[in-house]
């Protein structure tokens, strides 16, 4: 009846809806944590399987070179979160702030938004991914007020109507995509998937595209967290339960920013049309120039890491605006390594917050004498993020500075000076954190340290040593992108 | 003479929709702001319900009768007994004067016909109305959200926005998933509300005004 590939795509998107639905019954919450960890592990499977075996476009579904990179990106950071969260979830029961309810509804939810994230990842159909890139955003907005105290409610509100206003330009943006298609490609179906568009994308008048794009550019652009639409971003990072940081910044924000790689693939197919890079280039350096200034005054420590996501979103829409197959293949390696380091600093800092109590940043020190493991690890997670070698991301931002020396030397100057000056700002903070007298409240620790060494591990791999099959792909990828 | 009478009534109803935005922009008090929008949805369901009748698309009259049900009837009433149980249907403290807001929103006006009658030249008369009045619907909502502090208004603005992108995507003719979108869409309105009313339940806030919260973040400058 159907292939093996086809029956992959429909088990990506079934598992989790499965999972949430069993989910919302189990009462135990230890069984609930680990049936979580085991549907996020299956879903994972089945991504690594479309390695494998690729189905053929189908009407809604589609798996590309593209989208295969941040399908399995997502599923293995969706994996490492949820045992992480296991063991975070144990902690929050115990001290209260959870109660068993909202447990069940947060482990249903987490499901929920991997079936969103899947869905707008595998669509073929720019509604369909509109409407799915919704779903994701509302159970998020769900998980950041989950814990009910003023300052989440705020922060859930917050993120929910900038949100809703990003989500509503990106359907206009959607609807005139449409419009600008069905005069070449009749109505129906067919004027909105994905890649029939990019195929008859050179003969769309050139003026709807340019409109369409810049709504688009914004709407989705809300989500990535570019300036000067961010304000929601260090909120709904610092309120959320630390899990959903971490899926927030190494996944949703990827989502999103997928979804502008999509239609900058359509934007580029028409010669006539505007080039999307400048525009994605000026609000990728706003972003880096100004969450590298912005980590100085931070005083919360999700906070600190949540600018440093603007930071780096930037960087990638930055790398992604240059184009050409090096700046490209940078920019895609980039995410990659981000989402894996972001959330192993996320993992770490969720332990944190969890044995000092708190997150004011003055109240915490010395934590490589009072939790050896968890401050050693933080210093690395920092010092891959802050993009020191050895670790990956040193590579990566090396690559996409040197590429763009030798197309634009000013551009490249202003990034190269603003990443150095955000690399103080967390060097600055590291040794704060993770050195000198620890004072403060200090329990016993139980994290559980598979996932943060995972990821680091393979950050510090990825910066050493990346096997060529790899290589060969995101190179395969990055000369698509153009 | 019926493709012209076709166009006459889209034309009416979607120019209605405008001065309804319009009208959302000056008004002071709670219950009649909410009972502005009511009218406002109801102009929409109307609006679609044209369209799915000259277009021959029946799928679209569900689409209406959403707005209809629920836009123009649930959700007002539901704000209502917000405004009422929160006591705040006195007065709307605007941002900016309602003179300036309603030059603001002309302005807005002049600008999306501007930027859409020449692009959209060729797409035929009616879809290039239709979105031309859609963009202006959609920028004076986005005017009604930031000229407000008000939650309840914000949330007004914001399903205003939403009713122009209805507007916009029926009137681009044979669109999919225009069904699946207002349903969409109405889900996460629905959510909205619920959201104010839960807040207030829970007794989590003193107030709805988004500009005192945020004194909880701590980090303001």
């Amino acid at each position: 009846m159907s292939s093996p590939g086809e029956l992959l795509l429909i088990a990506l998107l079934a598992i989790p809806a499965l999972g949430a639905a069993v989910l919302a019954l189990i009462q135990d919450e230890r069984k609930a944590a680990w049936l979580n960890v085991l549907f996020s592990f299956l879903t994972l499977a089945c991504a690594l399987a479309l390695l494998l075996e690729r189905p053929a476009p189908g009407l809604f579904l589609l798996v590309d070179d593209l989208n295969a990179v941040f399908i399995i990106v997502g599923t293995i950071v969706a994996f490492t979160t949820s045992v992480f969260s296991s063991s975070y979830i144990a902690h929050e029961l115990e001290t209260g702030r959870l109660t068993h309810a909202y447990l069940r509804f947060y482990h249903a939810m987490y499901q929920i938004l991997m079936f969103g994230m899947n869905l707008a990842l595998l669509s073929n159909n720019i509604g369909l991914m509109w409407v799915a890139v919704e779903l994701a955003t509302l159970t998020t907005v769900v998980m950041v007020g989950i814990y009910r105290t003023p300052a989440a409610l705020e922060a859930a509100w917050k993120y929910f109507l900038l949100g809703s206003v990003g989500i509503a330009l990106a359907l206009f943006g959607t609807i005139l995509v449409y419009l600008a298609a069905r005069a070449v490609i009749g109505e129906g179906r067919d004027a909105m998937a994905w890649n029939v568009l990019v195929a008859n994308a050179h003969s769309f008048d050139p003026a709807f595209l340019n409109l369409a794009f810049v709504f688009l550019l914004l709407g989705y652009g809300t989500k990535v967290g570019l300036v000067p639409l961010h304000a929601w971003l260090p909120d709904a990072h610092a309120e959320g339960p630390t899990p959903i940081s971490a899926v927030l910044s190494g996944l949703l924000l990827n989502v999103a920013l997928f979804a502008v790689l999509r239609f900058k693939s359509i934007m580029s197919a028409n010669p006539a049309a505007l080039a999307p890079g400048p525009l994605m280039v000026t609000l990728g350096l706003a972003s880096v120039v100004f969450a590298a200034f912005m980590l100085y005054p931070r005083q919360d420590i999700k906070r600190l890491f949540a600018y440093s996501s603007i930071e780096h979103m930037g960087i990638i829409t930055f790398a992604f605006g240059m184009g050409g197959t090096l700046a490209n293949f940078a920019g895609l390696l980039h995410m990659a390594l981000h989402s894996l380091t972001k959330s192993a600093i996320f993992f770490c800092v969720g332990h944190i917050a969890q044995v000092k109590g708190t997150q004011r940043m003055a109240d915490i020190r010395g934590l490589t004498v009072s939790h050896p493991k968890l401050g050693w690890s933080l210093g690395l997670g920092v010092i891959a993020i802050a993009g020191l070698p050895p670790m990956g991301l040193f590579m990566t931002e090396f690559l996409i500075v040197t590429s763009t020396f030798a197309r634009s030397p000013v551009l490249a100057i202003i990034l190269g000076a603003s990443l150095i000056v955000g690399l103080g700002a967390l060097l600055l903070r590291l040794n704060g954190l993770a050195f000198g007298d620890p004072d403060g409240r200090d329990h016993p620790s139980q994290a559980s340290f598979l996932p943060i060494g995972l990821h680091l591990a393979l950050v510090l791999a990825a910066g050493i040593w990346l096997p060529p099959a790899l290589v060969g792909w995101f190179q395969y990828v990055a000369a698509l992108l153009n | 003479m019926t493709s012209s009478l076709a166009f006459d009534v889209a034309h009416l109803l979607a120019g209605g929709l405008v001065l309804v935005s319009l009208m959302l922009l000056y008004q002071d008090r709670m219950t009649s702001l909410i009972n502005t929008f009511a009218l406002h949805a109801l102009v929409v369901s109307f609006s679609v319900a044209w369209q799915a009748y000259i277009q021959d698309a029946p799928h679209l009259y569900i689409t209406a009768a959403i707005a209809l049900v629920i836009k123009a009837t649930v959700i007002p009433l539901a704000l209502h007994r917000i405004v009422v149980r929160l006591e705040i249907h006195r007065t709307i403290e605007p941002v900016v004067g309602i003179g300036l807001t309603m030059l603001a929103g002309m302005g807005l006006i002049a600008l999306s016909m501007m930027v859409m009658l020449p692009i959209a030249a060729q797409t035929g008369a009616l879809t290039r109305e239709d979105l031309a009045f859609a963009l202006s619907v959609i920028l004076l909502g986005l005017l009604m959200m930031i000229s407000r502090r008000n939650a309840v208004s914000q949330v007004i603005g914001f399903m205003s926005i939403e009713n122009g992108l209805i507007l916009a995507a029926t009137g681009a003719r044979g669109m999919p998933l225009v069904v699946e979108i207002s349903v969409a869409f109405s889900i996460l309105i629905a959510l909205i509300v619920i959201g104010i009313f839960l807040f207030r339940i829970r007794e989590r806030f003193e107030t709805v005004d988004i500009h005192l919260l945020h004194q909880h973040r701590g980090e303001q400058p």
